[in-house]
């Protein structure tokens, strides 16, 4: 009998151990998967998953051209961001001014625009798909959403007036402000960066 | 002598005007409502109270009141000028959201996990409360907090705290750790980012290192006892201690594993710091140490030379406050400050100094160190690495001026 307890303790110890290492803060006892959820099924995700990335996964099918896009954007964007993209309410979408050296850690008069500063241009269609309109968020189709990136684009003059942006071309556009970020250097201790 | 020495706004509403009934003069920053002054017996030992009551309220004398700088009110700033301790009220924690707060049925709400993970999962809440949880107290800092005293704006004198660095707050959050479902769901060796998003109107969405999930990352449905507040997630929230606060996603719907970061519009165009070499600094995520003297203050009044308590706040998001230094004659001599209990990490500490007053122009100014070794610098130090537009991460020293009639100025980087 007491063997057999002494056996249980030190497996109890010794799981408990194992959970420790792996940074489990879970009692000794339970297993690192409780069972507990539900299987999500592929319809609710693709139902959700509506981000893209810089190299263009989760672009979805469809196409927009400039032209289009300019009618979409005199009937849903120019009140809040100006006739042309110059902003208005609302952000200032135009501009590829950034002074002689990107100043904009300088120069407090520099704007932030698409064209000067957004490092991908992948970035324009997830946010305009999942937010814009701001008064009808979430109600632009992909081909809405294509023609109104290309249209930007081409006001910042990164894409020619005859571009058609889809899931192939918009990853290639290279954005003039890409190479200019660079990650955070920044560890704590006694120097300030 | 009832121990507070120092008199703020509040301090002013609730002995300045003993025996006056009726309305007050507002102070500085005061709507009418707040100098209104509510009627109470004149001796309360002479009449009963009132009974107990389901839902309590705080005292008719004490409206401290969050402070929206902008017309849309996108956003709202903490009162720090009138708290004790470290712990925000939950209906005091400073607000920024970016599709208004939504309305969300905890019974129909669910939480994805999904990407670069052997099981794609769903929990509701009544699953994510099922699992192990924990509590931690940590502040939550927007890093966009303290632009007012780094900018121009910081040469206006008449600032409060609240004014200046209302964008920090400090609660218990309750949750599941995020790493305890990652575990559930089982993530990819590939895996090296996440992306958490909203379900408000902005449908907010940020990038976050697969680390931070395994160290503290917490999907949190508790604040100070309480389910979430509305504007602060509810029901479930991704906090992230010690990182800008617009990373910890409220409203969480969905979590993606991923091998590389989405470059979210949040992540890319808004919250990165451009730098004086012509970069900008791109997942800028933890907030460098910090304090600010939150008593005396503007728009506090030294009603006389003598004995007062400098009282503030210090915290980083690398770890614990090491020491809090102050300095009452303009960064000329520096003193250490008494910090309270509890010195959690990535928290809130309060620090108390005595100060005599000996009548006569000076500037208190506190300065934080955590135990990385970290100082905030001066204004200067923090300018030249940043530069004067830099956006986000503004923690330099922050100075008070007391002038000779006692009254106290916010005096930016003194």
């Amino acid at each position: 009998m007491k063997t057999i307890i002494a056996t249980a303790l030190i497996a109890a110890s010794a799981s408990a151990f194992a959970l420790a290492q792996s940074g489990a803060r879970a009692t000794a006892r339970q297993p690192s998967r409780l069972e507990i959820g539900r299987a999500a099924t592929a319809d609710e995700i693709k139902k959700l998953d509506i981000d893209v990335m810089p190299d263009g996964r989760g672009l979805p099918a469809g196409r927009g051209t400039v032209a289009e896009g300019a009618t979409i954007y005199a009937a849903k964007c120019r009140s809040c961001h100006g006739a042309n993209g110059e902003g208005a309410a609302f952000d200032r979408l135009v501009s590829r001014e950034s002074g002689p050296n990107f100043n904009f850690a300088m120069d407090p008069k520099l704007v932030k625009t698409v064209g000067n500063y957004w490092p991908y241009a992948t970035t324009l269609y997830d946010y305009t798909y999942r937010a814009m309109p701001f008064m009808q968020p979430g109600s632009l189709t992909a081909n809405e959403t294509y023609s109104l990136v290309a249209y930007i684009l081409a006001l910042n003059k990164i894409v020619p007036e005859d571009a058609v942006m889809d899931q192939s071309t918009l990853p290639k556009v290279v954005m003039p402000a890409r190479d200019r970020f660079v990650l955070d250097n920044r560890k704590g201790g006694k120097l300030v960066k | 002598m009832d121990g507070r020495k120092t008199i703020s706004r509040r301090r002013v509403l609730a002995a300045g005007t003993a025996g006056i009934v009726g309305a007050a003069l507002p102070m500085a920053g005061q709507s009418p409502d707040q100098a209104a002054r509510p009627r109470v017996a004149a001796d309360s030992t002479k009449v009963q109270g009132p009974t107990s009551t389901d839902v309590g309220a705080r005292s008719p004398f004490e409206r401290p009141k969050r402070l929206s700088l902008n017309d849309r009110r996108t956003s709202s700033l903490t009162p720090l000028q009138d708290l004790d301790g470290i712990i925000t009220p939950s209906d005091l924690h400073f607000e920024r959201h970016h599709g208004g707060v939504p309305a969300i049925d905890p019974q129909a709400y669910s939480l994805l996990i999904h990407g670069l993970v052997d099981r794609p999962l769903v929990f509701t809440l009544a699953d994510l409360r099922r699992f192990p949880g924990r509590s931690m107290i940590r502040m939550m800092e927007c890093s966009g907090n303290g632009g007012r005293a780094y900018r121009r704006e910081g040469s206006a004198t008449d600032q409060t705290p609240q004014q200046i660095d209302g964008l920090t707050s400090t609660s218990e959050w309750t949750g599941v750790a995020l790493a305890t479902l990652l575990r559930e769901a089982g993530v990819s060796p590939k895996a090296k980012w996440l992306l958490a998003e909203g379900m408000d109107a902005a449908v907010m969405t940020r990038s976050v290192p697969i680390e931070k999930a395994w160290d503290d990352a917490l999907i949190a449905y508790g604040q100070n006892g309480e389910p979430l507040r509305p504007e602060q997630g509810y029901p479930v929230r991704l906090f992230l201690p010690g990182v800008e606060g617009n990373a910890s996603i409220k409203w969480l719907r969905r979590i993606e594993v991923a091998d590389q970061p989405f470059m979210t519009r949040e992540e890319t165009s808004k919250y990165t710091d451009p730098l004086p070499d012509g970069t900008a600094r791109i997942f800028s995520l933890d907030m460098d140490a910090k304090s600010l003297i939150t008593e005396p203050a503007f728009p506090d009044q030294l009603t006389g030379p003598g004995w007062w308590e400098i009282r503030g706040l210090a915290w980083s998001g690398r770890g614990k406050i090491a020491k809090v230094d102050i300095s009452t004659d303009g960064g000329k001599t520096w003193q250490l400050a008494k910090l309270d209990e509890p010195v959690l990490p990535k928290c809130h500490t309060r620090f108390r100094l005595p100060f005599e007053w000996r009548g006569g122009e000076t500037t208190l100014m506190s300065r934080a160190t955590d135990e990385t070794g970290y100082a905030q610098p001066t204004l200067d130090v923090l300018m030249a690495a940043r530069g004067p537009a830099t956006a986000y991460h503004f923690n330099h020293i922050r100075g008070w001026k007391v002038l000779a009639d006692g009254s106290v100025k916010f005096a930016a980087g003194a």
